[in-house]
Formats: structure tokens, C-alpha cells, sequence
């Protein structure tokens, strides 16, 4: 069935086709809509979950946290502050080892206070234990709603799907909603191999020891670096029921590519129309989407890497006194690929506080990239009137 | 693709209307992506709502600077803010307006000109109150007239699908707004035609 909705009915219908059975959210711009469209499917009963009201983003994921540690489904969602204001409880969820799945609508961090879209929420929350996965469409968004709960219930890692505020969360497009039976074969309900059960006790959160707490985190750290081919798998078995697949990153028309633009989000999407405009006109320019940025998909990025001449890294996101955070963490992926293999790699920062980022923006990115000579690589801010 | 431009006030349904456009031209098979000017809406404030329509998937994702067509839901934003700013020469504009296209000569210069009164249809229709009418729907009706980008079928079938209340009365607004919109020729064009006639 397909229907034009707003990204943000997109995370609802996804959490409702996963049969969720614990919500507990706190409304915030431009997440306020995901909660408003799960309150209404748990009060008239087309969502059969238990809708928590809180007081704050904190006790929001306080209560996700303990839902899911009694072995249930359990979501929320949230944007910038309200995500900053749940961070201790994000560390709980990530060392607890929980599959709780949750929504960020990537929204700016103020001050300047700003409702609009760029990824440091997010991004600020990288070493938290988490999953992380980009949106580009509302149909990837309520495809990967779905598989989330799959590779975060497989590995017992939480999972954060991102959508850009406004860009996704309120435009409204086709999406084709997946079959409820279907979804159903594809996810069985929840099976716990450890939980809170009166009949059969357990101590959670305990105090772990130095002998013991290096091990935990190595077993965390070996579940995370599971997850691109826990997801690979995933979504071989998304694209065998439902006909689409995403990947954890994407070449696109990358082939024999003299530049490549690296990109995540919304920006993909307006990249793809530049990309097709310039192979249109002979050039030989790509692209990589990144959907997974944590883990970081080393071993992919490489592949998809390796040898090509330039990379232009497009992030809307900065680490304050470093650089696009995107463009670091990639230089350092490619650090060890021999010297005649590695990319001259630029990293851009733009869009930050929703600023448009329209297809003349990219165009100056592709002729700095161009033209650009190491060691000019150090970040480059496009459209900037200080 | 056809990009569109919709201006009104908060509490007019223009996001609405964006919407229910959205799903008209998607019940004819085209692609859509409609959406507000990202920023914070109040009653009474400028509200601004754009949309895309193509045969192909929309890959764009970023404002729209230059449109072909504006829907201008209140007429007291014409002049009150750059109205036309990066409409195509030649593009169309429908105005919710008792006035009539000609009372409009200087978009007249540049543009195509349409008007219905909306506003006086909502209220015949009880849409909203009188002192704060809902006309999107209205609207809708007219442009299926005048547009020829989406069918009246359409807009009634979009308008049975979204909007949860006074489905009938909102359906028939839509369907009067057809039979009384208005229109004027861009006066460059029109001169043309004179001087081929």
C-alpha cells in the first residue's frame, strides 16, 4: 500500500509494522509529530503498546531501558537537546546491551538556538554504544525502522536511526507501507537471552569489577563490529520480501570516478541530481553514500575507496577546534591503504543549522575538490560570510 | 518537474493544501515531495509551503528558488512580502481574491493571473469561521480549473482520503472554486496574440 506521508509517519508506521510493545517519549521540534502519530495509534488500537509519559528525554529512555531489559520491543525518539538531556541513560542502554531502537530527527544544538537540521545531536552521541544509521527517503525510513529492531534484537546492541529534521521528518512523499504479515514473517516477536522475570532472577546493573569490565566492553565491542554483516544479511532478506535494499554505504555511479562525494542524509539525494548532471556532461564524477557511521564501516569504505584519485567529503556536522566529522573519521579509515591507493581526501563543512544545501552548493564543492592541492585539504566551509 | 509555490497564513491550511495537492497528483501516478518552509508557524503569521511534481522519482531535497506556479492563499501577502521573489517569467499565479485578474496589472507584466474569491466560497461552505475561513480546499478547486495539472476527480479523491472533517462541504467548495476561478493572459503574451491577430 503506498501513501504520501511525512518522514515522521514514516519512524510511526515502522514502530507500529514492528509491533512495538513499550513507547516512552518526550515531544520536541522537529521530532514532536513521531510521538503525536504513536500516541494516537496506541489510544485507538492500531498499535497494541504501552505508551509511557515521562517528564523528560532522560526518564524517557530510563523507562525504554527498563521495558526492554523485561525482554520486550520497546522505542522512543527524540531531537538535539532532548538527545543530549538522555546521554548517561544512552551509555546505560549501550553497556546494558539492550535492542531498544530509537528515532533522532537531527535537528541543530543551540546556542544560537536553531530548529533546524545538521548532525552534531547525533554525532555528539557516536561513543554511546550505539548504532548508527543516516535516512535519505521516508521509504528508507520506515524500511529501516523495521530491520533495526532485527539487527539490534541479533547482536543486543541499541540502534539510532537519523532522519534531517524538515528535510525528511516533514516532507511528504510516496512511501509503500510493507505488508503487516509480511513484516511479521520477517520479524518474529522478540526472544530475550537474558531478562528481568520474577520466576527466574537476575541481578542487571550491578557493580562490575576490574577483573570483569574489559571483557564487557570487548564483548560489546565484538557485537558492534558484527553489525555491517549482520546487516548485509538483513537486508538481503529485506530485498528477497519486500524489493529494496539500501547497504550500509552505496556507490553511486562511482565507476572509473576521478572524484567521489561522500555524503549522508538528505544531501545524498540533491548529490545523486548533481552527479547525473555531470556524468550527463562527460565528467567523471560519483558518488559514496554513507548510510552506517557507527560502527564505522572500515572495510567497506576502503573497497569503495581504494584508488580513486579524489574524495570530497560533504558534512553537515562539525567537531568544534578538529573538522567535519565525517571527513576525520574517513582519513583515518584510509590511513593505511598504500600511498599510490589513498585518495587525496577533502573534507567540506556546510549546512550546518539547516542552511540549504542546494545543487549550486555542491557544485562548489566538486570545482574546490578539483582544484584543491594537499595540504589545502584542511576543512573548507562553504557558503560562509563571517 | 513542475515546482510550485504556495504562500498563505498561518491557519489558512496552506501546509495543507500542499498536502492534498501532493496526494492529488500521486492518485494520477505522478511523483510528489511537498513540504513547509522549514521554520516555526503562528496563527495569523506567513506561512510558505512548497512542492515538487515529476514523472520520475524527486531526487532534490533543498527549497525551491525558482517555481512555475504560485497559489497566493491570502492576498494581503502580495506587496506585504516579495511575493514573485524567483518566479519564472511567464509562470502562473492563483490568488484567493474577490477581485479579478485584471485589478493586477503589474503581475500582469510577467505573469499569468488567476483569481477566486476563496475566501467568500469557504464561508458559503462554513469552512472554518467567518472571520478566520478555511479556504485551501477551495483553492484546490480553482487551480484543478485553471492549472491543468490535476484533475477535480483528483482533488475530490484527495480530499476523501486527508481531510477527517466536513468532507462534503470541503469537496463541494473545491467544486464551485472550478465553475468561478478567473483568469488573465501574461500581457506580453496577450499582445502578441493581438498583434497576430
Amino acid at each position: 500500500m503506498k501513501k504520501v506521508m511525512v518522514g515522521n509517519h514514516a519512524v510511526a508506521w515502522g514502530v507500529r509494522l514492528a509491533r512495538v510493545e513499550v513507547i516512552s517519549a518526550y515531544p520536541i521540534t522537529p521530532q514532536t509529530q513521531v510521538v503525536e502519530k504513536l500516541s494516537e495509534m496506541c489510544a485507538d488500537g492500531t498499535l497494541a503498546a504501552r505508551f509511557i509519559k515521562v517528564e523528560s528525554e532522560h526518564s524517557a529512555m530510563a523507562a525504554v531501558i527498563g521495558a526492554s531489559a523485561t525482554g520486550v520491543r520497546a522505542f522512543t525518539a527524540s531531537s538535539s537537546h532532548g538527545l543530549l538531556y538522555m546521554h548517561e541513560m544512552l551509555h546505560w542502554a549501550g553497556g546494558g546491551r539492550l535492542p531498544i531502537v530509537m528515532a533522532d530527527i537531527n535537528r541543530a544544538v543551540g546556542p544560537g538556538w536553531n530548529i533546524w537540521t545538521d548532525q552534531n545531536d547525533s554525532l555528539s552521541q557516536r561513543d554511546t554504544g550505539w548504532v548508527q544509521l543516516y535516512c535519505e527517503t521516508n521509504q528508507e525510513v520506515v524500511d529501516t525502522t523495521i530491520m533495526a529492531f532485527k539487527l539490534a534484537e541479533q547482536l543486543n546492541v541499541p540502534v539510532m536511526l537519523m532522519l534531517d529534521g524538515f528535510y525528511l521528518s516533514h516532507t511528504a512523499e510516496p512511501v509503500d507501507v510493507p505488508d503487516q504479515e509480511l513484516v511479521d514473517r520477517f520479524l518474529p516477536r522478540r526472544v530475550a537471552p537474558y531478562k528481568l522475570d520474577v520466576d527466574s532472577p537476575h541481578a542487571f546493573g550491578a557493580l562490575v569489577r576490574p577483573d570483569a569490565y574489559m571483557e564487557m566492553r570487548f564483548l560489546q565491542q565484538d557485537a558492534l563490529n558484527k553489525v555491517p554483516q549482520a546487516l548485509e544479511v538483513i537486508e538481503k532478506d529485506w530485498l528477497r520480501m519486500f524489493g529494496r535494499s539500501y547497504g550500509a554505504v552505496e556507490s553511486y555511479r562511482a565507476e572509473d570516478a576521478e572524484l567521489l562525494l561522500v555524503t549522508s542524509g538528505t544531501v545524498t539525494s540533491t548529490a545523486r541530481a548533481v552527479v547525473d548532471a555531470r556524468r550527463g556532461a562527460g565528467e567523471a564524477v560519483g558518488l559514496l553514500k554513507m548510510k552506517m557511521f557507527r560502527p564505522f564501516p572500515t572495510a567497506l569504505l576502503r573497497d569503495a575507496l581504494r584508488g580513486v584519485p579524489r574524495v570530497a567529503v560533504l558534512d553537515r556536522n562539525v567537531s568544534p577546534g578538529h573538522g567535519g566529522i565525517f571527513a576525520e573519521e574517513l582519513r583515518s579509515a584510509l590511513y593505511d591503504l598504500p600511498d599510490a591507493e589513498r585518495p587525496e581526501l577533502f573534507g567540506f563543512v556546510l549546512g550546518l543549522g539547516g542552511r540549504d544545501i542546494t545543487p549550486a552548493v555542491i557544485d562548489e564543492v566538486i570545482e574546490k575538490a578539483r582544484t584543491g592541492t594537499v595540504p589545502g585539504r584542511e576543512d573548507l566551509w562553504v557558503g560562509v560570510n563571517p | 518537474m513542475r515546482e510550485l509555490r504556495l504562500h498563505g497564513r498561518g491557519g489558512q491550511g496552506t501546509v495543507i493544501a500542499s498536502k492534498l495537492l501532493a496526494v492529488a497528483l500521486f492518485l494520477e501516478g505522478r511523483e510528489v515531495q511537498s513540504f513547509p518552509m522549514f521554520g516555526v508557524e503562528r496563527r495569523g503569521s506567513p506561512v510558505t509551503a512548497f512542492l515538487r511534481v515529476d514523472d520520475a522519482p524527486i531526487k532534490l531535497r533543498c527549497e525551491i528558488q525558482e517555481p512555475d506556479n504560485l497559489i497566493v492563499l491570502d492576498p494581503t501577502l502580495i506587496g506585504a512580502t516579495d511575493i514573485t521573489a524567483g518566479l519564472k517569467p511567464g509562470g502562473r499565479i492563483l490568488i484567493n481574491t474577490d477581485q479579478a485578474p485584471e485589478d493586477f496589472p503589474r503581475l500582469l507584466e510577467r505573469f499569468h493571473v488567476s483569481t477566486i474569491d476563496a475566501t467568500g466560497i469557504a464561508i458559503r461552505h462554513g469552512l472554518g469561521g467567518k472571520s478566520q475561513p478555511i479556504v485551501n480546499t477551495a483553492i484546490l478547486g480553482a487551480f484543478a480549473a485553471d492549472s491543468g495539472t490535476i484533475t477535480m476527480a483528483s482533488v475530490r479523491d484527495a480530499i476523501r482520503e486527508e481531510v477527517p472533517m466536513q468532507i462534503d462541504a470541503n469537496i463541494a467548495a473545491a467544486a464551485e472554486a472550478v465553475t468561478a476561478v478567473r483568469h488573465a493572459a501574461m500581457r506580453d503574451a496577450h499582445l502578441t496574440e493581438v498583434a497576430r491577430a
